[in-house]
C-alpha cells in the first residue's frame, strides 16, 4: 500500500466520489484556484472544472445555505470550511436548516451534504481560531459527526459521508494533514458509526479521536515500557457512537480514559463517559478519567497554549490514575 | 412592461376565475385557522396571509413545474397558491399525520414536493440560501428553472439577504427575491428598523435590477411579475422585487396590534385584493354577482371539508417520533 498524507487521502476520496457521482460538487473559500488552504482539494479544479469545484466569497452563511437548497433539489454538495471556526458564521444554516429539514418536512426533503474542514487548535492562533466544534454539532439530532485520526480512515470515512443521504459534519485537523500512513488504493468505505481498535490492550481503554489519537498512541507506547497494556479505541464517528465496540473494550479492561481536545464542560467526552456509566457501570473498576482542554479561551503564548491543551503527559497521568499506579 | 390596467382583460375568464378562487381559498383557510386556534385545535405560532393574497397568487401564477419556491413562516398562502390541497395544510396545523409534513412541521413549516415548495422557515432570513441553492441547481442541471424567494420586510436587514444577493449576482443565478413588505417587522414599523426603506434600491449595490410595485393590486402583480419571471428565465440574472402589501391580522395570533391604528388597517381593507378583483370581474362581465357568491360558497365549503379532514385525521403514531431524523439507517443512532 502506498504511504500518503492525510490531505492526499482526503483528496482521493473527493476525486473518487466526484467521479462516481456527477451530482457531487465542492464549494468553499479557496478550494479551486488556490487548490485549498490546506491543499485537500489540490488538482480538483483542473480535473473537474469550475462547475463542480467552486471558489466562494467569504460568505459562510450564504454558501452553506446555498448548499442546503441545492441538496434539497437533488445535488450532493461538499462544503469546505477553511476552518470549523468559520462554521459558526453559518451555524443557523447548519442547525436550523441542514439538521432539521428532513424531519420538519415530514420526510419530504433530505439533505445529502458534507461539511468538512479542519477542527480544533492550530499552532499558536489564539482564541478565535481554536474551537473544537464536535460537542456543539453532536448535540443536535439530524447531523452525523465524524472525525478521522488516520489517513486510511479519512479516505474511507469521507467516502461514506459523501454517499450518506443525510448531513455529515466531517472534522479534520490542521496538525494532522501531513500525517503519513499506508492507505489502501481504490474504492473502500468505512461505514458511519463504526469505531476501531487502534491498539489491542488489556489494562485500560483510552478512547480518543482525531489528533488526540496520535497523542494517545505515544502515551500507550510510553506506558507499555512501564508494563501497562493500553487498548486504544477510536470511535471515528462521534455521533452515532459505536457503543457495541466501546462495551466490548470496557468489559475487557474495566478502566477508561476519555481524551478530547475540546473543553471539559458539556462535552462529547462527557457524553462518552455518561454512556459508559449508564450502560457498563458494573464493569468499571475505577472512575473514568477525562483529559480535556482547560476551561479558558486559547491563549497565544506558547507555554500557556501547551498548558491549555491535552498532552501525552496528561494522558499518561490519567491512565495511571484509573489503574491506581503512581 | 405589460399595461397593468389591461392585465385582466388580457387574461382568459378561466385564468381569472382560477386566480380569484385561489385568493378565496387562502382567505377562507386563514380565517378558519384563526377560529380553530381560538378553539385550541391549533397551537404554537400562527402567522396568517390575510391581506397579502394578491402577492402570492399573482406571482405564482407564473411558476412552471421545474421552478421552486421558498418562504418564511407566513407560508400557508403560498402553499395554497401553488395548489397544495387545503386539507393537507389544515391537517398540518392540527398536528395530524395526514398533514403536509406529517404533523411535524406545523404552521411555520409547510412543504410540498410536487410543487418544489422548499418550505416555510422560522428564522428570519434563514431561507435565502435555500432559494439561491435551488437556483444554483437549475444552472447545474440546465433545466431552465427559476427560484422564487419570498421574504418579509424585516428580513431585508438580515445579513443573509446581502450575502445571497451577492452570490446570486456573482454567479448569475436565476433567483427572484420577492420582498412582501407588509410594513411591520412584527410590531416594529419599517422606519424604525430599516435605514433605507427603498428596498428595491438595494439591488443596485449587487449589480441587480430592482422593481417596486403595489402588492395589493392583483393586476399589477400578475402583469409585472409575468414580465419579470420571463426576464429572469431568459437572462439567468437575479432580480429584487419590492411589493408593498399589508396584513390585516396581527403578526401572529398573539398580537394585540398596539403599534398601529384601526384606521390604518381599515384604509387597507378598502384596497382589499379580493374585493377589487371580484368587483372588476363583475364590472367586466367575466362573472355575475351570483357566480361570485357561488365561488365564495365553494371556497368556504372546501375549507370546511379541510377542517373536517383535519379533525378526523389521526395524530402521528408514536413511531413517527424518531422517524425522519435521518434518511439512512446507519445503526447505533
Amino acid at each position: 500500500m502506498p504511504m500518503i498524507e492525510m490531505r492526499e487521502a482526503l483528496n482521493q476520496a473527493l476525486k473518487e466520489e466526484m467521479t462516481r457521482d456527477e451530482k457531487v460538487f465542492i464549494l468553499g473559500e479557496e478550494v479551486a484556484e488556490f487548490n485549498g488552504a490546506y491543499k485537500v482539494t489540490k488538482g480538483l479544479l483542473d480535473h473537474f472544472g469550475p462547475k463542480r469545484v467552486i471558489d466562494t466569497p467569504i460568505s459562510e452563511s450564504g454558501f452553506t445555505g446555498l448548499a442546503v437548497g441545492a441538496a434539497m433539489m437533488g445535488l450532493r454538495p461538499v462544503v469546505e470550511f477553511m476552518s470549523f471556526n468559520f462554521s459558526l458564521v453559518a451555524i443557523d444554516q447548519i442547525i436550523s436548516n441542514a439538521a432539521k429539514m428532513y424531519y420538519m418536512s415530514g420526510g419530504l426533503y433530505n439533505i445529502p451534504m458534507v461539511m468538512r474542514g479542519p477542527n480544533g487548535a492550530g499552532p499558536r492562533v489564539s482564541s478565535q481560531h481554536s474551537h473544537n466544534m464536535e460537542s456543539v454539532y453532536a448535540h443536535f439530532p439530524g447531523l452525523h459527526v465524524m472525525a478521522p485520526s488516520t489517513p486510511a480512515d479519512a479516505k474511507g470515512m469521507l467516502k461514506a459521508a459523501i454517499r450518506c443521504n443525510d448531513p455529515v459534519i466531517f472534522l479534520e485537523n490542521e496538525l494532522a494533514y501531513n500525517l503519513k500512513e499506508e492507505v489502501p488504493e481504490g474504492d473502500y468505505i468505512i461505514p458511519i458509526g463504526k469505531g476501531d481498535i487502534k491498539r489491542q490492550g488489556t489494562d485500560v481503554t483510552i478512547i480518543a479521536w482525531s489528533r488526540m489519537m496520535s497523542l494517545a498512541k505515544t502515551a500507550a507506547e510510553e506506558l507499555a515500557k512501564e508494563g501497562l497494556n493500553v487498548e486504544l479505541l477510536d470511535p471515528r464517528t462521534l455521533k452515532p457512537l459505536d457503543m457495541p465496540l466501546i462495551a466490548e473494550s470496557v468489559k475487557k479492561t474495566n478502566r477508561v480514559v476519555v481524551v478530547e481536545e475540546g473543553h471539559y464542560f458539556s462535552s462529547l467526552g462527557a457524553q462518552v463517559a455518561e454512556s459508559i456509566y449508564t450502560d457498563l457501570f458494573d464493569y468499571l473498576d475505577s472512575p473514568i478519567a477525562r483529559v480535556c482542554q482547560s476551561e479558558n479561551p486559547m491563549p497565544y503564548a506558547a507555554n500557556l497554549e501547551a498548558a491549555t491543551l491535552p498532552s501525552v503527559e496528561k494522558i499518561i497521568r490519567a491512565a495511571k490514575q484509573v489503574t491506581y499506579r503512581n | 412592461m405589460a399595461s397593468v390596467k389591461k392585465e385582466m382583460q388580457s387574461l382568459s375568464k378561466e385564468k381569472m376565475v382560477e386566480i380569484l378562487e385561489k385568493m378565496l381559498v387562502i382567505r377562507n383557510f386563514e380565517e378558519a385557522s384563526i377560529k380553530a386556534y381560538q378553539q385550541k385545535k391549533i397551537a404554537g405560532f400562527l402567522h396568517t396571509y390575510i391581506g397579502q393574497e394578491a402577492v402570492g397568487v399573482g406571482t405564482l401564477a407564473h411558476k412552471l413545474p421545474q421552478d421552486s419556491v421558498v418562504t418564511t413562516y407566513r407560508c400557508h398562502g403560498l402553499a395554497l397558491a401553488l395548489g397544495m390541497p387545503a386539507k393537507e395544510g389544515m391537517a398540518e396545523l392540527f398536528g395530524k399525520v395526514t398533514g403536509c409534513a406529517r404533523g411535524k412541521g406545523g404552521s411555520m413549516h409547510f412543504f410540498s414536493k410536487p410543487h418544489n415548495f422548499l418550505g416555510g422557515h422560522g428564522i428570519v432570513g434563514g431561507q435565502f440560501g435555500i432559494g439561491i441553492g435551488a437556483a444554483f441547481k437549475s444552472n447545474y442541471d440546465e433545466d431552465n428553472a427559476v427560484s422564487f424567494i419570498f421574504f418579509g420586510d424585516g428580513a431585508t436587514v438580515q445579513g443573509t439577504l446581502h450575502e445571497t444577493m451577492n452570490l446570486a449576482s456573482l454567479w448569475d443565478l436565476p433567483a427572484i427575491f420577492i420582498c412582501e413588505d407588509n410594513q411591520y417587522g412584527m410590531g416594529t414599523a419599517n422606519a424604525r428598523a430599516i435605514a433605507n426603506t427603498d428596498i428595491a434600491s438595494k439591488a443596485e449595490a449587487y449589480g441587480m435590477k430592482g422593481y417596486t410595485f403595489n402588492g395589493m393590486d392583483l393586476n399589477e402583480v400578475h402583469g409585472r411579475m409575468g414580465d419579470i419571471v420571463k426576464e429572469v428565465r431568459a437572462t439567468r440574472r437575479p432580480v429584487l422585487v419590492h411589493m408593498k402589501t399589508y396584513r390585516y391580522t396581527g403578526h401572529s395570533v398573539s398580537d394585540a396590534g398596539l403599534y398601529r391604528t384601526k384606521e390604518e388597517v381599515d384604509t387597507y381593507k378598502l384596497k382589499d385584493p379580493i374585493i377589487a378583483v371580484s368587483r372588476e370581474m363583475i364590472e367586466n362581465k367575466m362573472i355575475t354577482e351570483e357566480e361570485f357568491k357561488a365561488m365564495q360558497k365553494k371556497a368556504k365549503a372546501g375549507i370546511q371539508e379541510a377542517l373536517d379532514f383535519a379533525e378526523e385525521s389521526p395524530e402521528p403514531p408514536l413511531e413517527e417520533l424518531t422517524r425522519h431524523v435521518f434518511m439512512d439507517d446507519v445503526g447505533n443512532a
